[in-house]
């Protein structure tokens, strides 16, 4: 890695919050890893020094083909609004709305990185009425296209890598970002969506702690239970594409963890799920979402067996917010 | 006259534009530009209340936890519930947690890197300084950056992650916390303390907490290394550049309060005004649009009632932030707000000295730090696992309520109506909303405003530091302020 990488990052349609999630990267952390990777930031909105004219200028010199530009991020949805204008964001000093920065410095960078749902997809910026008209780098929610087209590719001939999440973890960017680096990351590294399949390949459901109580189906009822989330509690864990349980957050943590529903904040569209956030869409007592791939003869069923099967231990603690009922201890003595 | 406009400033969170007539070496007149519009009241007009939890702390990735505390009180408010003793103390570690790793992520990411400018190059501190502060670079960020990811693993335990997490509801928390999990709590606590007496004070937290005065503050920093602490030298680099006569505002002072324990708050709500403290009253906030981008209505309306309907066209306007005043006034809100508010002897007597600056600003934040770390020992001690963290409610299908606290860059409103069960109004005023508004009806200039006329500029400069420094101190959220 001796070749160092010009990395920019830009702001648009969103709240910051993945950059804020970068600076929870550790062991390293995210300065550490950008150095390891041998990444050189030209510019970065929360870490630089430079402001002002300074930033003109080395935007300017990107687009003049006079700084050379390995890799684009964007963080934040791209704004078109009002009336295509982009009016909603015009870049500060610039006199000229974001969006058009963005077209034009994509098409200079050998790899161009929508960070974020809101970057990827439009995200929490379009929920709504999408007052702002917000639409993601490659996409319009789950429909290809968005502000740079459905055709676009990045000089290193790559579609837009789509680093879906709200936030995402520092990891799943520090891990993208020196892939990209090393030369390892392809098209084959990307799911249909365009997501890193280092992360997207999993389920949230994969190592949720509370998997004895989906096992029978021990459900919470209110905030604070220690049950499944899945029936009354709105979690899409078992279809929501991360690995949030496995890899976990801020040290120890994840949705679940916390105690609130997973909202599958990875995918196109989850700012509008249709139905209240926490609260689980059911037909005849059923969840509609049912766990990815699996049939809803055999869920129905499982779930009916299982539910006919909770032992107590299950139905009392899923419905408390600490165990009140621990493991029945066995021993292998005959005293 | 000439006239400067400067952006993108960057190191504020999200983007800003300042604009500047100079005359004569100094700032004449200034605009201050958020130029960036998303529309969350728009979005939540006709949401369910409950999803406001999952909208609000999308605002802002900075402040996410403050926007979610301020829904959770405004939905109680409207529901009419009271968070159990044990949820109300895991919100505040929670929001503590942010509030603190927000000053420091100021002070070290977002102010200090202005005075390894080389425009300071014949100063005597500018080589340590630029050893330590160098953006990217420095040392500083590197012993920062993971104190403050280990400062945060409390988010992990208590919420889930950072940002945007759901586990602060208007009933309380989601997550109860273990008899065990208080010891590994302290244990965060213990390892941020060590940071903060090692390296950002080089003395112990309760001796920072006990600085009384001007004179106990200079007698303080030549005593023992403490020039040596990050914290020593920008009181030293405060002194050498007179920070303390750059960036007043109007000395007119504002607090909502913040940290709820048993019917008190930690840090009082409240008016600073020539040396007074008054009551709060929410009822005489009125905001603005006569110079924001914002469709005219008639007079400056409350929140309750207000009105977000955004056009870029419209004439006078220059901004997306609308401009909220208290009582027809301009106030300055954050960390300087809230301690003289509450009378900490040391703010009140760095503001008696010299009013709101941009040392001052400085100052009170990072007192902030050794006050509330002591203080969220205690909470921790005091939950008591056996006792509930969440208090069920349910909303009536017509109510209104208002959240009122403190997020680290100063008060945060939220004010929420319902009719027929569905977000009927939902308005914001958040921080920065109140330091960055422009100019009013009358002409008033808004905070920053005011604080940047008389700025110096020296000679040839394209973006101004003292600009950049006075900007900067005020800590702004550019992501919250218009929303």
């Amino acid at each position: 890695m001796t070749k160092q990488l010009n990395l920019l990052w830009l702001q648009s349609g969103g709240c910051g919050g993945c950059t804020m999630s970068l600076l929870n990267a550790e062991s390293p952390d995210v300065l550490s890893c950008l150095d390891m990777a041998g990444i050189n930031l030209l510019w970065h909105p929360s870490l630089s020094l430079e402001t002002g004219q300074d930033v003109s200028d080395i935007l300017h010199a990107i687009v003049e083909g006079e700084i050379q530009l390995d890799i684009l991020c964007l963080e934040g949805s791209v704004i078109c609004g009002p009336n295509n204008t982009g009016k909603f964001h015009m870049l500060a000093g610039t006199g000229e709305p974001m969006m058009h920065w963005i077209e034009r410095l994509s098409v200079k960078a050998e790899y161009v990185v929508a960070v974020g749902t809101c970057a990827a997809y439009g995200g929490i910026t379009a929920a709504g009425g999408n007052p702002s008209d917000a639409c993601g780098m490659q996409y319009d929610g789950e429909k290809k296209g968005g502000l740079l087209g459905a055709q676009f590719r990045s000089r290193s001939n790559m579609p837009v890598v789509n680093i879906a999440g709200c936030p995402t973890h520092p990891n799943w960017v520090t891990d993208t970002l020196a892939e990209i680096a090393i030369g390892d990351f392809t098209e084959a590294n990307m799911d249909s969506l365009g997501r890193p399949r280092s992360y997207a390949d999993q389920l949230v459901h994969h190592g949720c702690t509370r998997n004895e109580f989906y096992e029978f189906k021990a459900s919470a009822e209110k905030p604070s239970d220690l049950g499944c989330m899945m029936e009354h509690m709105g979690c899409v864990g078992t279809q929501a594409h991360a690995d949030c349980n496995t890899r976990l957050w801020n040290g120890e943590g994840s949705c679940i963890r916390g105690g609130y529903a997973c909202i599958n904040c990875t995918a196109p569209g989850f700012e509008e799920p249709g139905h209240v956030f926490t609260q689980t869409p059911k037909i005849a007592g059923i969840p509609v979402g049912l766990p990815t791939d699996m049939p809803k003869a055999w869920f129905v069923a499982l779930a009916s067996l299982s539910k006919a099967a909770t032992p107590e231990r299950l139905k009392k603690n899923a419905v408390a917010d600490h165990v009140e009922i621990a493991p029945s201890i066995h021993l292998k003595g005959k005293t | 006259m000439s006239r400067k406009i400067i952006g993108p400033f960057n190191r504020v969170e999200g983007d800003l534009e300042v604009q500047l007539d100079i005359e004569a070496g100094q700032v004449n007149d200034a605009w201050v530009v958020s130029p960036m519009y998303r529309g969350f009241e728009q979005m939540l007009h006709g949401k369910s209340p409950m999803d406001a939890m999952s909208y609000v702390p999308r605002i802002c990735g900075i402040c996410s936890v403050a926007q979610s505390v301020a829904a959770a009180y405004a939905i109680a408010d409207a529901q009419g519930v009271q968070m159990p003793r044990n949820g109300e103390l895991a919100t505040n570690l929670i929001l503590a947690n942010e509030n603190l790793a927000d000053h420091l992520t100021h002070f070290y990411m977002f102010f200090m890197p202005d005075f390894t400018r080389e425009i300071y190059q014949s100063e005597s501190w500018y080589a340590g300084v630029t050893q330590r502060f160098t953006a990217v670079k420095g040392t500083a960020a590197k012993d920062m950056l993971p104190a403050r990811a280990q400062f945060m693993h409390m988010m992990g335990m208590l919420a889930g992650k950072w940002p945007h997490t759901l586990s602060i509801q208007p009933g309380g928390t989601s997550r109860a916390i273990t008899s065990v999990e208080k010891v590994r709590l302290l244990g965060v606590l213990y390892q941020f303390r060590s940071f903060l007496e090692n390296t950002l004070f080089g003395d112990k937290l309760e001796n920072i907490a006990n600085l009384s005065s001007v004179k106990s503050l200079q007698t303080w920093l030549v005593q023992e290394q403490h020039e040596q602490s990050d914290f020593g030298m920008f009181l030293q680099i405060a002194d050498s550049l007179n920070l303390a006569v750059m960036g007043n505002a109007t000395d007119h002072f504002m607090s909502f309060g913040v940290y709820p324990k048993d019917g008190q708050r930690l840090f009082q709500a409240g008016v600073w005004k020539d040396g007074v403290v008054s009551h709060l009253q929410p009822e005489t906030i009125k905001e603005d649009v006569s110079h924001s981008w914002m469709k005219k209505g008639s007079d400056p309306k409350h929140p309750r009632e207000g009105v977000t309907i955004p056009d870029p066209d419209m004439k006078d306007g220059y901004t997306w932030c609308k401009a909220p005043r208290l009582a027809g006034d301009v106030v300055e809100v954050g960390a300087l707000a809230r301690q003289i508010v509450n009378g900490h002897p040391l703010i009140k007597s760095l503001v008696a000295e010299s009013g709101g600056n941009v040392r001052n600003r400085i100052v009170a934040r990072l007192l902030e730090l050794a006050l509330v770390v002591i203080e969220m020992e205690t909470w921790v001690k005091e939950v008591e696992p056996e006792q509930p963290f969440y208090h069920i409610s349910s909303m009536p299908n017509e109510a209104e309520g208002s959240g009122l606290m403190e997020a680290a860059r100063g008060s945060l409103g939220h004010w929420i109506r319902v009719k027929n069960g569905r977000i009927l109004n939902y308005q914001i005023i958040a921080p920065t909303t109140w330091n960055f508004a422009p100019r009013d009806m009358h002409g008033q200039l808004g905070a920053l405003e005011q604080a940047l006329l008389g700025a110096p500029i020296r000679e040839g400069e394209e973006t101004p530091v003292s600009v950049q420094h006075i900007v900067r101190s005020f800590d702004p959220c550019m992501v919250c302020t218009v929303h």
